[in-house]
């Protein structure tokens, strides 16, 4: 090669100052600092466990087996997607503590499960969580409120209920948690793909075909980048400031388009997904929405290091400021050396 | 009359007006999309997106007309340079520049057969040349498809890393340019560097 001397200690050079930028703004290891009382879920520390066997034993298996009370006869009928549910999901969900009888009659007890049963309405997240102090902090009345203007409320005539998200038996708490945001993101927008990805759910509370979410969203470029990264809900809720997480679904004609909503230093995202850590970061790392960068994304026009930023100002303006000088002096001088 | 010397061969002069023409495209929409405001948008976000794209797209090809260039021909001579007596020379031109020229002395490395380059020259070309800019679209390609980049480097994310770099390189090439643009006017005339760049012939000076 023909550079032998030159470009490769000149990169090592180069190097320098960034290594310095970066260990100016590398994270100290942060120590858990959230005082949350650790609880832990599992079926071993549900007390109901062995009872709720009386129902998984059905319901927690593909197969369930019924048995003729005259012949003794036992056949094996297959348990209905919709019905079945996984233990181990159920027992690491919010309601991972509960007996199944807490929310559903004693007289589920018995198979084939009597007719009458399948009129009892079931408990709304307010009958338990309303104007209750412990669970003050996520607002619920704030989100039922919210939840009653929304487009899936209104354009189902009100078929649409909390329980048609928050799947019953699996519902996790996401972004509270501060877990890595990429399976916030993953997990919420689960909540939504479940049924608009799937026409036989969608069609449990609409009588219209669901669209292609995938072509619908053509207009975002790195789309499949984008879908792990944001969440369906920051581009289709009104930001309530609230809430942490905002309920008021709009049609879709209301949803985030304009890219520098998100690609910008008043990024939405702000107020939406990275809401929580917004919040809860106390250490800033000299970035503009620093809480962005600790979830290990990077969003463009969204993150600028202050220290770079006025640093490049000042480096520049040095740098105009040398040439004006130099045009100065240079138009003086020659103007002297034709004087002489 | 001072003597002329034929400086840049046509491949040099594409190439060179192209990667001009590139690099603006890319600083402006580059600016724009670093300091995106909902407020004063220097270029539409989605424009910007696109012209950022396509300008470091072909810039990287054009990258290939001056690195396979100066393999081939003895053009690339003018970028290697010797390390002894390296720092001396630097003092002496930048003294010149600084001091010397205005005094009306005559220049220590007068460009010629021998030389195109002044030290000073010389080492900005190859930092941006051989570093700056490779580094760039390196990094440029890396964010156009960050499936690629490692997940994660020193506890940051490799895409987070990446556009640093790029942002930072991005920045030396336009201090570059600045002064470069500059340094080009203090040729014979203000303007006779520029028309050598447009016909090829440069006189002396
Ligand atoms: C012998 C197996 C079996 C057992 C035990 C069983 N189920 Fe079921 N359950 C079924 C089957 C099969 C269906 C779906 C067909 C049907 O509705 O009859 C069902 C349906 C249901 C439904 C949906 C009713 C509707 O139409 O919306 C609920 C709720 C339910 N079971 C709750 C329970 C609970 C709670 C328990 C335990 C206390 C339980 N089941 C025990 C087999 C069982
Ligand atoms: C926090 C309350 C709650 C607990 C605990 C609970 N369920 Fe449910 N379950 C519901 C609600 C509410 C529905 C109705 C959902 C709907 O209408 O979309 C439901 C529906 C069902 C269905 C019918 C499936 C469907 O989609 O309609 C079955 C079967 C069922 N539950 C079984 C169980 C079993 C078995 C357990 C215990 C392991 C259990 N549930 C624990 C609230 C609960
Ligand atoms: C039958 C009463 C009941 C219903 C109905 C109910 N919950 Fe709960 N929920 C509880 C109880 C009790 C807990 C505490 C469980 C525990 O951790 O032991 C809880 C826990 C939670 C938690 C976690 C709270 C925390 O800080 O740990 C969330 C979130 C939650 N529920 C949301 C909902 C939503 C959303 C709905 C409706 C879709 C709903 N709940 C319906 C009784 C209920
Ligand atoms: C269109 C889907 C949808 C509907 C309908 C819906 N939610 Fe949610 N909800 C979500 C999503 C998505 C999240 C975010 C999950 C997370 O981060 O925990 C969420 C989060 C929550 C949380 C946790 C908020 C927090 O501060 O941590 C609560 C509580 C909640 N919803 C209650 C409700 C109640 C009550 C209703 C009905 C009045 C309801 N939701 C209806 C989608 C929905
Ligand atoms: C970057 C913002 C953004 C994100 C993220 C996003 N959407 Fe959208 N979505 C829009 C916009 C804008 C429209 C309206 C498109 C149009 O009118 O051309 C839309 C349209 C829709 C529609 C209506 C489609 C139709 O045919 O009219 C649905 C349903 C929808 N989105 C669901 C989702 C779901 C589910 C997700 C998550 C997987 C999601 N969106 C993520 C911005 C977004
Ligand atoms: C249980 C199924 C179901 C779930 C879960 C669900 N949706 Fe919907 N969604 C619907 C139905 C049904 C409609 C109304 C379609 C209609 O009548 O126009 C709708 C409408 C919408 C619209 C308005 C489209 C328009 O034409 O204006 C948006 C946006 C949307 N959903 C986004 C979401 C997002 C985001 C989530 C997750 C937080 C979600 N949906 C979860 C079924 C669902
Ligand atoms: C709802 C917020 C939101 C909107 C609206 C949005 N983006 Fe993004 N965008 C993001 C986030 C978050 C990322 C970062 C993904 C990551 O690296 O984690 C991203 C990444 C990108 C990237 C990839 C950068 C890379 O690292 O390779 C491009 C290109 C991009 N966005 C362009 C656009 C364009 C063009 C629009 C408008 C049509 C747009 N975005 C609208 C949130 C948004
Ligand atoms: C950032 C983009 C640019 C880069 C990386 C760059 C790089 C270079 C290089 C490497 C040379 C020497 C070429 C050779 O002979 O091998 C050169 C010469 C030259 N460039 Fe540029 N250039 C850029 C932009 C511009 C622009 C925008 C102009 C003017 C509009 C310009 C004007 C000139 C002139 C006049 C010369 C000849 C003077 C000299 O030998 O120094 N350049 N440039």
């Amino acid at each position: 090669m023909k550079l032998k001397t030159g470009p490769g200690y000149l990169i090592l050079l180069l190097l320098v100052p960034l290594l310095f930028l970066y260990a100016f703004n590398l994270p100290v290891v942060q120590e858990a600092d959230d005082p949350q009382e650790l609880i832990v879920k599992g079926a071993e520390n549900n007390p109901f466990s062995e009872e709720n066997e009386t129902c998984l034993r059905c319901h927690g298996e593909q197969k369930y087996e019924l048995t003729d009370p005259v012949t003794g006869m036992v056949v094996r009928r297959p348990m209905s997607g919709s019905y079945y549910i996984d233990r181990d999901v159920f027992y690491q969900s919010v309601h991972w503590s509960f007996a199944c009888l807490d929310c559903h009659l004693a007289d589920y007890g018995e198979y084939p499960h009597a007719l009458s049963l399948r009129f009892e309405p079931p408990y709304n997240c307010l009958d338990c969580h309303g104007y209750d102090e412990t669970y003050a902090r996520y607002k619920f009345e704030d989100i039922e409120t919210e939840h009653l203007k929304s487009a899936h409320y209104t354009q189902t005539n009100g078929e649409f209920s909390c329980w048609n998200c928050h799947n019953p038996h699996s519902y996790q708490v996401l972004a509270r948690e501060g877990k890595d945001i990429f399976e916030v993101v993953r997990n919420s927008n689960n909540m939504c793909l479940v049924c608009h990805g799937d026409p036989f759910k969608f069609g449990l509370v609409s009588d219209i075909e669901p669209t292609e979410i995938i072509s619908t969203h053509n207009w975002l470029p790195n789309q499949r980048l984008h879908f792990k990264a944001v969440r369906c809900i920051d581009c289709h809720t009104e930001i309530n400031d609230s809430l942490l997480v905002s309920h008021n679904m709009r049609p879709a004609e209301e949803a985030v388009k304009g890219c520098v909503s998100c690609h910008s230093s008043n990024s939405i995202l702000m107020g939406t997904l990275y809401k929580y850590e917004a919040k809860e970061s106390r250490r800033e790392y000299g970035f503009v929405n620093s809480a962005i960068i600790r979830n290990n994304s990077y969003v463009i026009g969204a993150n600028r290091s202050k220290l770079m930023n006025y640093g490049s100002l000042l480096i520049f303006g040095l740098t105009l400021g040398a040439v004006l000088v130099h045009t100065f002096f240079r138009i003086r001088f020659s103007k002297k050396h034709h004087n002489e | 009359m001072s003597e002329k010397y034929y400086f840049y061969p046509r491949w040099i002069r594409v190439w060179h007006t192209l990667n001009a023409i590139l690099c603006l495209m890319l600083i402006v929409s580059g600016i724009s999309l670093q300091y995106s405001d909902t407020d004063a948008p220097v270029i539409n976000f989605q424009a910007a997106i696109g012209i950022h794209n396509f300008a470091g797209v072909a810039l990287t090809f054009n990258y290939m007309i001056f690195f396979v260039g100066n393999l081939l021909t003895e053009n690339g001579r003018n970028y290697l340079m010797r390390r002894k007596g390296l720092r001396d020379r630097l003092w002496k031109q930048l003294r010149y520049y600084a001091y010397g020229f205005f005094r009306g002395e005559k220049a220590p490395f007068p460009v010629g057969k021998e030389r195109k380059f002044n030290p000073l020259q010389q080492i900005s070309y190859v930092i941006v040349m051989y570093a700056a800019i490779p580094l760039l679209f390196l990094t440029g390609w890396a964010l156009l498809f960050p499936e690629f980049i490692l997940k994660k480097f020193l506890g940051f994310s490799g895409i987070f890393l990446s556009a640093q770099l790029h942002i930072a390189m991005g920045f030396l090439v336009s201090v570059f340019l600045v002064i470069h643009l500059y340094v080009s006017t203090m040729g014979r005339t203000p303007l006779s560097n520029f028309r050598s760049m447009i016909d090829g012939w440069q006189e002396a000076h």
